[in-house]
């Protein structure tokens, strides 16, 4: 009796550790989880926090005289057709001087506050508007784009003047602004420049045209080679090659080509497709190619496991029915396969878009300001654009790279769920 | 200018839309169609066809600059015999006697397409060992193999002036493959215990309910650009780290080897995770059930049966996630440092091979340099390193890893 008794209390000591102990091991599963997800939050957060500020812009509404003395004419003549850029800064200069007083220093003020980009667009918008027909003397409101110092001084309340340095403002240009900000001419706007200019010196001119247009020539290119190249790869390995060394040669290949890091490609590329076929330096043509053939694993892969998911039955009948071999490939065994194939290649496209270091090597790493209207002219990607930006030391650069994140994180998600959705339908379908 | 490409370029997506409708027309896309091969509606695809790949490529570079580099290129000329043959073989075939097996010509030509396509893998893979080896060699000619691979002195960069004392520069590879390795093994600090738990978790403990709203989430990790890791490791983890290190009065680098290994290792979670999972679900059921009847525990079923069954699965993929992280860039060309320094320090600064490899190469052009061949030594390097890892993942899921099937 008294042993059995110390014995169920040992049993149940016992139970009662192991029992810990399967707990514990439940709450490191759940920790480890709950980690990897809390740092996606984090990530995501940290990221939509620094992109937001690239979205909106502030300009500041100044009423422009259009003053005879500027024009060298009279009260009431009609503007001229053709304005100059220096016409265009000195009514800028005048319509500050209305604004806050006479000041002796509205030259440099103008430089300081208002962007080099409003000159140009002020120029364009009186040329434009010429039909209007605007005499001089007339009073125009109109928005001017502020410059990256004005722009920090306003997003931080242009408050600490002890703080003044750092944005590059002396304290009359910052007292200036918060006369301005104070009486309500500083409105904020979307940053539509964002999405319609390439990349620029200036932050406020600085947008993601060109690296999406380089982006789109690459994948164009990666896919027109990579996509024929899986699939007849794929079709070949699953349906016709004997087994021999040359098929496991080549099957080989293809795996080992999967696990290659990136930039080795890109050394791939710079060795043949720049120095020994000199093709030109930084185009999406090259960025295409080595892109290709980085994916062209994904898709072999891909399109096989799709092939090698149709029914045997189809092939056996097409071939009793007196189609040759490549007939019932290409006419029965390939359609039922093409939205798992398609899937593959999406993925294999998502992948490439998100690629940066082999592009790296081959030059489409550089300031470029033109958008690229075709595969040979120098171009960025969408990745390294966010990578000469992450590096800019100005804040609204990296708040512009961040921006540009979330617009290749858009692109990625929907090319997945495009993916997604194709595999349901297949998966309902078949 | 912009406005004649421009234009070049709605003719080719209009020659495009030509080409994928008479492709429409002749029954389906992708089809080889009824054997009389060569009917107009092909004809017409193909010269739709070729006046895309002119305009697409030719026209525009004509017009510009480049268009010598290009027209010099082999490429160029490969593409070009490439068409002329086309337009032989398809005029043959127009005028062919009635009697030309036009049905077994087919079937050979498809074939040999087919496997001609195939080789291209085979090409690349010699293409790269081929590139790589060719500047190695020549980098060797002038740096001893021992020097490079035993040496403890890394700075290439020396080697800008020519006259300068030290021009030669110093290529020792040791302190850049400490560094890797360094930031490596942080990554894989941290991203094995939180795969492989979660791994676990997900697979022996969860309801099938959180399964399908955690494994989605998990694989949103492995599909974020490297980029934008970078990003987050180098503006957002790296000051974090730094301001943290200064209150408790530590010495951090801005480019501290922590955020770089720390980051790397959250994009090796997914990885680890979805091939420890692979490894566990093909560990048979039969196994699980054995234990439990006996009365084990569930966590003591996993620790002593699952596991063991599963290693050799779960030890590839952490082979594999290792040769992914020494192989990683973005994120440690934005993070990591740029000076090669003798260091054990996770706070200090050190640079990889791929770092070395991007700033060795970016913006400078001379291809005779030392310099310049180094980083296709280290590339070979790379290359080497990481064959060898993943060879030996696949001989530990080949030797150890089919029992149970």
């Amino acid at each position: 009796m008294k042993y059995s008794d110390i014995s169920n209390r040992r049993v149940d000591q016992r139970l009662k550790r192991r029992q810990r102990a399967e707990r514990r091991y439940r709450l490191y599963g759940q920790v480890a989880i709950t980690l990897a997800l809390l740092f996606l939050l984090m990530f995501f957060a940290s990221i939509i926090t620094r992109a937001v500020p690239a979205f909106y812009y502030h300009r500041v509404n100044l009423t422009l005289e259009l003053s005879p003395k500027v024009f060298a004419g009279r009260q009431g003549e009609p503007l001229p057709r053709k304005i100059t850029e220096r016409q265009a800064k000195s009514l800028m200069e005048d319509a500050i001087a209305l604004e806050l007083g006479a000041l002796a220093q509205r030259e440099r003020l103008r430089r300081a506050l208002i962007a080099p980009l409003a000159a140009l667009e002020l120029k364009q918008l009186l040329e434009k508007e010429a039909e209007v027909r605007h005499r001089l003397g007339d009073r125009l409101l109109l928005p001017f784009v502020l410059n990256s110092a004005g722009e920090n001084c306003i997003r931080n309340a242009c408050a600490n003047s002890a703080e003044v340095d750092d944005f590059g403002l002396s304290e009359g240009q910052r007292q200036a602004l918060s006369i301005l900000h104070k009486r309500g001419l500083i409105t904020r706007h979307f940053n539509l420049v964002f999405f319609t200019h390439s990349d620029s010196r200036s932050s406020e001119s600085a947008g993601i045209l060109g690296a999406l247009l380089g982006s789109f020539w690459a994948l164009l290119i990666a896919f027109l080679l990579a996509f024929p190249l899986g699939l007849f790869t794929a079709i070949h390995l699953q349906e016709f090659a004997p087994r021999n060394r040359l098929t496991y040669l080549i099957e080989v290949a293809i795996y080992n080509l999967a696990a290659v890091p990136s930039i080795v490609f890109g050394l791939l590329g710079l060795a043949i497709f720049l120095n020994w076929w000199h093709l030109p330096r930084s185009a999406p043509l090259v960025g295409g190619m080595v892109l290709a053939l980085m994916t062209l694993p994904t898709i072999v892969v891909a399109s096989r496991n799709a092939l090698a998911a149709v029914a045997g039955g189809i092939r056996s009948a097409g071939l009793a029915l007196g189609a040759s071999r490549v007939q019932v490939v290409f006419h029965h065994v390939l359609p039922s396969a093409m939205p798992g194939i398609l899937t593959g290649t999406i993925i294999g496209m998502a992948q490439a878009l998100g690629e940066t270091a082999p592009l790296l090597m081959i030059g489409m790493v550089a300031f470029i300001a033109q958008a690229p209207l075709s595969p040979l002219e120098p171009a960025t990607a969408l990745p390294v654009q966010i990578f000469i930006w992450a590096d800019h030391p100005d804040p609204a650069f990296s708040s512009r790279s961040a921006a540009a994140i979330l617009v290749m994180l858009v692109f990625l998600i929907v090319m997945n769920s495009l993916a997604v959705i194709l595999r349901r339908s297949f998966e309902r379908s078949g | 200018m912009a406005f004649v490409t421009s234009v070049f370029v709605f003719s080719a997506l209009a020659g495009l839309v030509v080409y994928l409708h008479t492709f429409a027309r002749s029954r389906s896309f992708l089809r080889i169609d009824s054997y009389s091969f060569p009917n107009a509606s092909m004809l017409v695809g193909f010269g739709a066809a070729l006046l895309v790949a002119v305009t697409l490529l030719g026209i525009p570079s004509l017009l510009s600059p480049l268009a010598s580099s290009v027209v010099r290129s082999p490429l160029v000329v490969v593409a070009l015999c490439a068409l002329v043959g086309a337009c032989a073989v398809f005029i043959f075939v127009r005028y062919a006697p009635r009697n030309f097996p036009a049905h077994k010509m087919v079937e050979i030509s498809a074939r040999a397409i087919l496997f001609l396509s195939s080789t291209v893998a085979v090409a690349t893979t010699i293409a790269i060992v081929v590139s790589l080896l060719f500047e190695t060699l020549r980098f060797l000619e002038d740096v001893p193999l021992f020097d490079f691979l035993f040496g403890l002195h890394w700075s290439p960069q020396t080697a800008l002036f020519e006259d300068e004392v030290g021009s030669s520069g110093a290529f020792g590879a040791v302190p850049v493959i400490l560094g890797t390795l360094l930031i490596t093994f942080i990554a894989i600090a941290v991203a094995v215990p939180i795969g492989l738990f979660a791994a676990i978790y997900l697979s022996e403990f969860a309801k099938s309910s959180t399964r399908s709203i955690v494994k989605p989430l998990l694989e949103i990790l492995s599909g974020i650009p490297t980029v934008v890791y970078g990003f987050f490791a180098a503006l957002v983890l790296a000051p974090t780290i730094r301001v943290f290190g200064e209150a408790i009065g530590l010495q951090v680098a801005s480019e501290s080897a922590l955020a770089a290994g720390l980051v790397m290792g959250v994009m090796l979670i997914p990885f680890i995770s979805s091939l420890s999972d692979d490894a566990l679900k093909a560990v048979p059921r039969d196994l699980r059930d054995a234990s439990l009847a006996l009365g084990a525990t569930q966590g003591e079923t996993i620790a002593k049966v699952v596991l063991p069954a599963a290693f050799p699965g779960v030890l590839a993929g952490v082979l594999l996630a290792f040769s992914r992280a020494i192989g990683e860039t973005m994120i440690v060309v934005m993070a990591a440092g740029l000076a090669a320094k003798l260091t054990f320090n996770p706070l200090a600064a050190p640079t990889t091979i791929t770092v070395q490899i991007v700033t060795l190469l970016v913006g400078d052009q001379e291809f005779d340099s030392s310099k310049t061949l180094s980083a296709f030594a280290l590339g070979m390097l790379l290359f080497c390193i990481t064959l060898i890892i993943n060879a030996s993942a696949l001989f530990a899921t080949r030797r150890y890893g089919a029992r149970y099937e």
